[in-house]
């Protein structure tokens, strides 16, 4: 597959309720917890993809996937990489040092929970497979697609 | 094509990337002084502080110089470029014929001549992974270690042998910590936190005289040592390109295409000078980011691609404890200032554009304000009030949005 034609995450803001769920299911899927409940009861969750307002818009913003991402140019222990096209973070190899988070022109890199840097990765990572925030969109404005 | 690239770090890696990224089949060698696969040499600390390995520090897999047909030649280093000739001499009497080269030799530590020093039996520096082993093998849990340096590498060092050894002392000329980033509000809250980890400062102050065991300071106190690391700063390796007349100054001087001043020959990462577009001023920037980056243009432009790099900015993260510091670009102009006990954010505006930012506690999203400083996007095209506030997208507007939220980027 070429870097240009692959699927990824778009939010039609004319679609989007502004309703978080995106989050929980983003948040959910990478816990690695089989039960909603106990991967997100009393958490302060830290999802790939964060709803931002703008006035009466709402719309969600996860990774690029840029073509030439910079974060992973800028990272600094080799743990960032392009598989297929998609950004993805090895656990192991990153030290948390967020130099990443501090080059992401568009926020989309984050301190994770346990040492490591957490950000979207289509939830190829996962065993939900596909964007869980895409599959519980309940108003389908987010949609996995490619758009070149 | 014949590509040579001298040096095996970061810069190295990215000139064999963006080499590949345009001819396929040419040779490249790379001359790698040290013994080692390209590993990440900001990550000695997190080895020593048992966060890392030898293999997972690994800058690219395995089977990178496979992969990409590259013949590393290690444990030599370069002696000499004949840029008539087009020939690199090496230490071990061989010659490498080139087309293009690429002087990515990077920095060495700067030891100064302190009275004493060579009395002193267990002295180190610490910036490669070598140096990061024998330190290792010097330390006991009886070990009092004095650094001589409050810099990033200093305090990285600390960090990492802080639970291997019985005490760490840290000096520094500076009056505070990180002098080359922080300002002293900024330096005292890194300091604080580094206090309560356990690390003890001596600031304001220098080694004036050392004995086998002991440090005479220049405020008249005596400090007593096991093992001295001496991480008083860097110096960029030029000497290569010095010595045959090319265009050097604090680092070898550069194009935007990554080229010295001498014909097919190139020069990426450390041991170079870039203009910082926060300042104009052209610097040496000893970040790897950076030298990644230029690596990538120079090997480009070597292959006869077409690449520039002119957005080059300081900028560092570092964390001690799990408290983060991210500085980036100049601090001059106005400043925006939100202050909690565990935070602070600064940010320099100056001619409608964002110069700089220290944030500490405080780094979500942080990138947003890195790419106004590299963009040097126009203040009044976004809604910088709500901005400074928070990073977000929504004050860059709708059409920015449909940019870059619509579409591959």
């Amino acid at each position: 597959m070429r870097v240009n034609d692959m699927k990824r995450v778009y939010v039609n803001e004319k679609w989007c309720l502004g309703c978080h769920l995106c989050e929980y299911n983003c948040a959910y899927a990478n816990s690695g917890e089989p039960d909603m409940v106990k991967a997100l009861r009393g958490k302060k969750i830290r999802p790939n993809i964060v709803v931002e307002e703008d006035g009466d818009i709402n719309y969600a913003v996860s990774c690029r996937h840029c073509k030439d991402p910079i974060c992973v140019k800028s990272c600094i222990s080799g743990a960032l990489s392009i598989e297929n096209g998609a950004v993805r973070v090895d656990h192991e190899k990153c030290v948390g040092c967020l130099t990443c988070v501090l080059v992401c022109p568009y926020g989309c890199v984050r301190e994770g929970e346990h040492g490591a840097v957490t950000k979207c990765e289509l939830c190829l990572n996962n065993t939900v497979g596909e964007p869980a925030c895409v599959k519980g969109c309940p108003n389908r404005a987010i949609v996995f697609e490619d758009r070149g | 094509m014949k590509y040579v690239i001298i040096g095996n770090g970061a810069a190295a890696t990215g000139a064999v990337e963006g080499i590949r990224s345009v001819d396929k089949t040419g040779s490249i060698t790379v001359v790698s002084r040290e013994d080692h696969h390209v590993y990440c040499r900001p990550l000695i600390s997190y080895l020593l502080e048992g966060k890392t390995d030898e293999k997972k520090m690994l800058y690219r897999p395995g089977n990178f110089y496979e992969e990409n047909g590259v013949d590393v030649l290690y444990g030599v280093s370069a002696e000499k470029i004949d840029p008539a000739a087009k020939k690199v001499t090496l230490s071990d009497g061989r010659a490498l014929d080139y087309d293009a080269l690429c002087v990515a030799t990077g920095s060495a530590p700067f030891v100064p001549e302190v009275k004493g020093l060579r009395n002193v039996g267990r002295v180190h520096t610490f910036m490669t992974l070598d140096d990061a082993k024998a330190l290792e093998k010097d330390l006991t849990p009886q070990s009092r270690v004095l650094i001589v340096g409050a810099g990033l590498i200093g305090l990285k060092c600390a960090e990492g042998i802080l639970e291997r050894c019985k005490s760490v002392t840290v000096c520094d000329l500076a009056p505070r910590v990180l002098s080359s980033i922080l300002d002293d509000d900024c330096a005292a809250i890194m300091q604080h936190k580094l206090e309560d980890m356990g690390v003890e400062f001596m600031l304001d102050d220098t080694v004036a005289e050392f004995e086998e065991n002991s440090a005479h300071m220049r405020s008249g106190k005596t400090v007593g040592f096991d093992v001295l690391v001496m991480a008083v700063g860097v110096r960029a390796n030029v000497s290569l390109i010095k010595d045959i007349g090319g265009e050097v100054n604090r680092g070898i001087i550069v194009s935007d295409k990554m080229e010295t001043s001498l014909k097919d020959i190139y020069a990426a990462g450390d041991c170079t000078e870039s203009t910082d577009i926060t300042s104009g001023v052209k610097k040496v920037m000893a970040i790897m980011p950076l030298a990644y980056m230029q690596g990538r243009c120079a090997g480009v432009n070597m292959a006869g691609g077409e690449e520039l790099l002119s957005n080059a900015l300081p900028m560092n993260s570092i964390g001690f404890g799990g408290l983060h510091c991210m500085t980036a670009g100049s601090y001059t102009g106005e400043c925006y200032e939100e202050k909690t006990s565990t935070s602070i954010k600064r940010l320099y505006t100056e001619d409608n554009l964002l110069k700089g930012f220290i944030l500490i506690g405080c780094n979500d999203r942080a990138g947003i304000y890195t790419s106004l400083i590299r963009n040097r996007t126009p203040l009044d095209t976004v809604d910088f009030d709500l901005l400074k506030r928070s990073p977000a997208l929504a004050p860059f507007g709708k059409s920015y949005r449909e940019e870059k939220l619509g579409g591959a980027v």
